[in-house]
């Protein structure tokens, strides 16, 4: 086998384990733009008590080519301590939050509610025109709750992007 | 409470302390406002020397070949603002080619960051990428265990370049020294030593391989001078050929039968056609560049590939190799011959006699040959001028440096490399205005050894102000210009792959190089034709001052063999001294740099 094949595109949820440090932040979103990776979404925040490690959440896509290079190249950052590929090293969870705000009166409102209710999405705020959603769950059921809200009224959204972690005993 | 510990020193003197205790014995510097608390410091002591050049970017450079001709990182100092910018050439170059160096740069107080101050950048900002780390520092407890860092990073896995951004107030205040750490960095724990299950997959492969071709790079020699001895030595137990890129020649000597010279776009046809017909390539410390693959899915067909790279990264980046072996070259060449020695199962021997014999045929083709008239008043062909440069200078075990263009190439296929750290180039950047400085910092590291700059009329006149450089530090740096009044490889390709329309390749109003080399008090001398050649050469490497020697050579010659961009290894094109059997360049190929 020879030079890069073409090959399906596939996502990738790739957690980054980084020294809590000024600039690191730009440095993975520097690679990325440098190289012409995607970012699907990007979310960080230490998770130590000392606040000495931070962790990267980024959802990606590319061939499993690129995606090798994705891993390669973060590794070889200074301030990285480990890089997994979630989505290819077993089974794993991946949540995400969002905030919706929903304006509307009469039937569509109450739709909206009753919608919200199914899929389990608590109200936050609300007035006689208007509703704050707050939504967690996987990334389709995120947006499978936004395509229903979008005829009756959705106004606004506030994502949080991707958290994920393995299942059962393995960790990053 | 302890005298020792209330009385911390200055930041700067806490860093020059630091420098000490990392080695250092030289800095490449230009002063400024935001670092004069370490020239201050540097005023005030002996042990470190202070290099000073008249330009950032060659601070840089002469650090890189420093570092390149020692093995030893490279050290710089600018000050803040448009000190760090100038650098940053310098620092992509370093970060192309793994040279390691520590950059040092001056900042704005801290309390001033961010205000747009003057002289202010954001040098962290600008040159994250175009380091392998960098690192600004905020508090004075830090600084030191960042100085030892730096050079850690710089020194350690795939070298590169590191900067340190030091504010003015950091550099002033008390700042506490500490010794370097032991046990390792936190996160940063780059592989060396190569997996032994690779290894021997890697050996089982070679053994069976009727076809093999070692291709090698610059990881051999950032591996040090051992690991070019242990290539030496495997080479021969396997009988394999040895192709070299840009950056590794030296780590194989040129004169070792089982050499076939340089690889890639002008490589030798026999390199070449050994990469497109072999079965199994060993790849030493090359990252499968894109100037040495031609198109990649015509490359090597049909062969299996092993890779031995310090640098995960490098691995299935541009091509899918079989055997990835992640690790030190010297480490993993020890392993090889090790596992080689154990392995029980023959060599195909007689295969390898067939694979010789093929590549006899494609070497007698000759494909470097260029025909010098030796008329009285002939014109020098630049082959020849680099030709009989080497053979001049070959006893002298000449330090050679380069800038960017045809001359490069000239000096890649006729001066003969037999050992590492003697050549310097810029491979993966293309820096043109590399090579005076980087032969600056390589005289400085060898004083008395034969310095000589390989250079182009355009290239050398990018940096031509360190010219004052070398005559205050009295460095016999020999500038041997090959001056064929084109930027060459520009005007090649102009005429190969543009219609022959030069567009602004000309190098129109030169200065006279032998009048500008004597008001930089060096020594200027021309030969114009052949007749004056070998006497200028002779002239320039007898002086102990700075020459420039300015070679006027043939305009129109162009550097051959050549892949175009877009084709593979068996579609290069010879030159004139051969029967045309080129492939044309694709569409494809013209939009490829």
């Amino acid at each position: 086998m020879n030079a890069i094949v073409e090959q399906h595109l596939r996502s990738a949820t790739i957690s980054v384990l980084v020294e809590n440090e000024s600039g690191v932040l730009a440095r993975v979103i520097g690679l990325f733009s440098g190289r012409g990776y995607n970012i699907d979404s990007l979310t960080v925040a230490p998770v130590e008590d000392d606040r000495r490690k931070s962790r990267i959440t980024i959802v990606t896509s590319g061939t499993d080519l690129v995606i090798e290079q994705i891993k390669a190249q973060l590794d070889r950052l200074v301030p990285v301590y480990r890089v997994s590929d979630l989505s290819r090293e077993g089974p794993h969870l991946a949540r995400e939050l969002a905030l919706i705000k929903v304006i509307g009166a009469g039937d569509k409102r109450l739709e909206a509610l009753r919608l919200a209710d199914a899929f389990r999405a608590r109200v936050i705020d609300a007035t006689t025109e208007s509703f704050v959603f707050e939504l967690t769950g996987a990334t389709d059921k995120l947006d499978a709750f936004l395509d229903l809200m979008r005829p009756l009224g959705l106004a606004e959204v506030s994502r949080t992007g991707v958290a994920a972690i393995a299942r059962g005993t393995r960790t990053i | 409470m302890n005298a020792v510990n209330t009385t911390a020193t200055s930041g700067a003197e806490t860093l020059l302390r630091a420098l000490k205790a990392q080695g250092v014995e030289v800095i490449f510097g230009y002063p400024g406002g935001a670092v004069l608390p370490i020239y201050d410091a540097l005023f005030q002591q002996n042990a470190i020397r202070h290099i000073l050049v008249r330009h950032e970017q060659a601070a840089v450079h002469a650090a890189e070949g420093y570092a390149r001709s020692t093995g030893k990182v490279g050290v710089v100092l600018v000050t803040s603002g448009p000190g760090a910018t100038n650098a940053v050439t310098g620092l992509v170059d370093a970060l192309m080619d793994s040279i390691p160096i520590v950059c040092l740069t001056g900042q704005v107080p801290t309390h001033l960051i961010g205000n747009d101050a003057f002289q202010e950048a954001d040098t962290t900002g600008i040159t994250r990428q175009a380091t392998k780390h960098n690192y600004l520092v905020k508090r004075s407890e830090d600084l030191a265990r960042i100085v030892h860092e730096a050079f850690l990073v710089a020194r350690t896995g795939r070298p590169g370049p590191v900067l340190v951004d030091l504010p003015k107030d950091i550099l002033i205040n008390p700042a506490l020294y500490t010794e370097p750490a032991t046990g390792g960095h936190r996160s940063y724990r780059p592989r060396t030593e190569p997996d032994p299950a690779r290894i021997a997959e890697a050996v089982r492969m070679i053994k069976a391989a009727k076809r093999p071709v070692f291709y090698t790079g610059g990881g051999i020699i950032n591996a040090g001078p051992q690991a070019a001895e242990l290539l030496i030595e495997f080479a021969q137990l396997t009988g394999a050929p040895v192709t070299s890129t840009l950056m590794g020649l030296g780590a194989f000597p040129a004169s070792n039968p089982a050499f076939l010279g340089m690889l890639g776009m002008h490589g030798t046809y026999e390199a070449n056609l050994a990469m497109h017909g072999c079965d199994v390539m060993v790849n030493l410390g090359a990252r499968f560049d894109d100037r040495v693959t031609g198109r990649l899915n015509a490359f090597a067909p049909g062969s299996k590939k092993i890779q031995v790279d310090i640098d995960p990264s490098n691995i299935n980046k541009n091509i899918v190799v079989d055997v990835p072996i992640v690790g030190d070259a010297a480490l993993a060449l020890r392993a090889l011959i090790d596992a080689w020695k154990r392995d029980t199962a023959r060599q195909d021997r007689s295969a390898l006699a067939d694979w010789w014999r093929r590549i006899e045929v494609w070497r007698a083709k000759d494909s470097l040959k260029f025909t010098q008239s030796f008329k009285k008043g002939a014109t020098i062909k630049p082959q020849h001028a680099i030709k009989r440069l080497w053979e001049m200078t070959r006893e002298r075990e000449a330090f050679i440096t380069t800038e960017v263009g045809q001359h490069q190439m000239w000096a890649a296929q006729h001066y003969r490399f037999d050992k590492p750290n003697r050549w310097m180039t810029s491979g993966g950047l293309g820096t043109m205005g590399y090579g005076l400085p980087a032969a600056m910092g390589v005289q400085i590291a060898h004083p008395d050894a034969l310095v000589i700059d390989i250079a182009g009329e355009a290239s050398i006149l990018m940096n031509i102000q360190e010219m004052g450089t070398l005559a205050q530090y009295r460095l016999p740096v020999k500038i041997f210009i090959l001056n064929n009044e084109y930027m060459g490889m520009v005007r090649q390709w102009q005429e190969l792959l543009h219609g022959g329309r030069y567009s602004e390749s000309y190098s129109a109003a030169l200065p006279d190089f032998v009048k500008l080399a004597e008001s930089f008090h060096a020594v200027g001398l021309r030969a114009s034709t052949i007749d004056e050649l070998d006497g200028v050469i002779a002239a320039m490497i007898a002086s102990d001052r700075p020459v420039i020697a300015d070679i006027h050579v043939d305009p129109k010659e162009n550097c051959f063999p050549m892949i175009p961009s877009g084709a593979a290894h068996n579609e290069m094109i010879l030159g004139p001294e051969h029967e045309s059997e080129a492939a044309g360049i694709t569409d494809e190929g013209l939009v490829l740099v």
